[in-house]
């Protein structure tokens, strides 16, 4: 949120007030021109961002697929694409779990952890400080692509995981089939708490120390100066991130998708992966529009608190 | 640290304790990769190679294996970055210097564009490719990926010009300078330090990227290497992990040194969080 900020009101008023002669009919011409540099921005966001958003809306009425009659000529249908996808009980579960994938690894996953991890850090020692520093912010810089295989490494049936647990005498589960789930938001925890870690250590250097010491001068426990001091100093920034970790793990594919493939079956499919399976696998690319435009639509409402939280800070 | 009570030396000594238990736990997954990587007789398991060997590394570094797609993987990227650079600052300075009615709905356009769940849209977005031929377009993909980056890259901009005085700029205004020439002879040079950041962002962004290429590239020659590590895998998958995890640290050096890059160079480590952040 610091970033958010420099807007600098006083540079405004500058050039844009200047009076000059025939300003009033120059004016309209003049704000024209200085909107020109605008012109690359909007094309390229109207075509392949607007453009893909109208292709979601109205792809998702029509009965297109890659293959067979209706890939070359696709007819309106109107909103069967969505009546059939209500019916077919791979949705609902498929909503599930991604609730549950959005709840257990990024709402109290990363959040605590990375939350933790930046108030643990203040008073560990530097060395310790700059080891976990590296490996979770590494696992969090690495592509997805190489994150992903790693993770699918680690909880393989013959990974890392289970040598470490065959060392302490426990034989350990199938990971990646017997607990599809817990293994994708395991691996989704590891990849994204650096985020939550790096916001919550960069808001509790804001959080006033005088406030924190008298505190503890006054007999508050630690447990304490946490829930009462800490956290309502910093809930801007655990609202925020709350928000935009949310959002990036709405759009999770790619660690799901190489790690268990949305099997044993759609065990493992949250919405994202099962659009991808509909539309590219089953060839039905309107059920998979649909998908995408659910998707959307749950993004954008998501976008759109987040806008209005951050709103005296657009100028 | 004068002054420590036995209290707090307890709970340093648990600090330190817990944090080195996350740090093993995350740190395996990445460990076992680099050991993978110099063991010819890798398995999925971490575990130190019975003889060190770069050879994993030599039979990957051929033209097909490695070289293509990571050239693949440059022209994407560094096309990507270099278009969203040039349209964002040429975007960002009528928003930063003039007060226009386009301004406001255009910053929260874009700020409602940082937040769309972009990777879910791979369907409709194949659908559209499809419609404008753009299928199995490096073009096409590399403008896609520019413009799923422009709207962060638009805000990071503005701030970064946000910050640079105007002073300087009126007195060029006064000589009768052109909008471009200030922007190109003044504003640009000045916020060099904050268009090295926006270009490693997006560099990144993109160098990593696997679903898009995946989705609207087909032919072999030319995907980038997040799509040919993909299909290593599931060719040689189970048998040559360590060639595969050579392939994948490879690929990866070059994200992590401009990462540390931007982190040591440019601005703390909170740099390219607090861009994400919004």
């Amino acid at each position: 949120m610091a970033t958010l900020t420099p807007v600098r009101p006083e540079l405004e008023p500058g050039r844009g007030d200047a009076p000059r002669p025939g300003r009033k009919k120059t004016g309209t011409r003049r704000s024209l021109v200085r909107s020109v540099p605008l012109l690359p921005a909007i094309v390229l966001l109207a075509i392949f961002l607007l453009g893909p958003v109208i292709s979601s809306f109205y792809g998702s009425l029509t009965d297109a697929s890659l293959t067979g009659a209706t890939a070359q000529s696709s007819s309106f249908v109107g909103f069967d694409n969505y009546v059939e996808l209500f019916a077919d009980p791979d949705f609902p579960k498929s909503v599930v779990l991604t609730l549950i994938f959005l709840i257990a690894s990024a709402i109290v996953g990363q959040n605590v952890l990375g939350l933790g991890l930046a108030i643990l850090m203040r008073s560990s020692n530097k060395i310790v400080r700059a080891m976990v520093g590296t490996f979770v912010v590494t696992a969090w810089v690495l592509p997805e692509i190489v994150a992903a295989f790693a993770a699918y490494a680690f909880f393989n049936d013959t990974g890392t995981i289970n040598s470490v647990l065959a060392l302490i005498g426990i034989e350990g589960p199938n990971w990646l089939y017997a607990l599809p789930m817990l293994s994708v938001i395991l691996a989704n925890i590891w990849r994204g708490t650096a985020f939550s870690m790096l916001v919550y250590a960069a808001a509790l250097q804001d959080v006033p120390t005088e406030i924190t010491e008298s505190a503890e001068v006054d007999g508050a426990t630690g447990w304490q100066r946490l829930v009462y001091i800490t956290l309502p100093v910093i809930r801007r920034s655990i609202s925020t991130n709350l928000m935009l970790t949310t959002l990036q793990t709405l759009s999770v594919f790619t660690l799901i998708f190489v790690m268990t493939g949305g099997g044993p079956g759609t065990n493992s499919s949250t919405l994202p992966v099962l659009a991808y399976q509909e539309a590219f696998q089953f060839g039905k690319l309107g059920f998979g529009t649909a998908i995408a435009t659910i998707l959307l639509l749950v993004g954008a409402a998501f976008s759109l608190v987040y806008i209005r939280a951050l709103k005296p800070e657009v100028d | 640290m004068g002054l420590t009570s036995p209290s707090k030396r307890s709970l340093r000594a648990v600090s330190n304790g817990v944090l080195l238990l996350i740090t093993v736990a995350f740190a395996m997954p990445l460990v076992w990769l680099v050991l993978a990587s110099v063991d010819t007789r890798a398995t999925l398991s971490i575990k130190l190679p019975e003889q060190f060997s770069l050879q994993n590394f030599f039979d990957v570094l051929t033209p097909e294996t490695a070289f293509t797609p990571l050239l693949n993987s440059l022209i994407l990227a560094g096309g990507c970055a270099i278009i969203t650079v040039i349209v964002s600052v040429l975007a960002a300075y009528p928003l930063s210097r003039y007060r226009m009615r386009i301004n406001k709905p255009f910053l929260y356009g874009v700020l409602f564009g940082t937040c769309l769940p972009i990777t879910a849209m791979m369907v409709p977005v194949y659908s559209l490719f499809v419609t404008f031929n753009l299928i199995d377009s490096t073009l096409g993909t590399t403008l896609f990926l520019a413009a799923t980056s422009l709207p962060m890259a638009i805000y990071m901009t503005k701030n970064f010009m946000d910050s640079v005085p105007v002073s300087l700029e009126e007195a060029a205004w006064m000589d009768g300078a052109s909008m471009m020439k200030i922007l190109t002879g003044i504003v640009v040079p000045l916020m060099r330090p904050g268009i090295a950041v926006v270009f490693i962002f997006v560099f990144i962004g993109a160098w990593g990227n696997f679903f898009v290429p995946f989705v609207l590239l087909l032919s072999p020659d030319k995907l980038p290497a997040a799509v040919s590590i993909f299909s290593f895998f599931g060719q040689y998958g189970t048998v040559a992990y360590g060639q595969l995890a050579a392939f994948s640290l490879l690929y990866s050096v070059p994200v992590i040194g401009l990462y540390v890059l931007v982190s040591r160079g440019l601005g703390g480590a909170s740099a390219l969080a607090g861009a994400v952040k919004g």
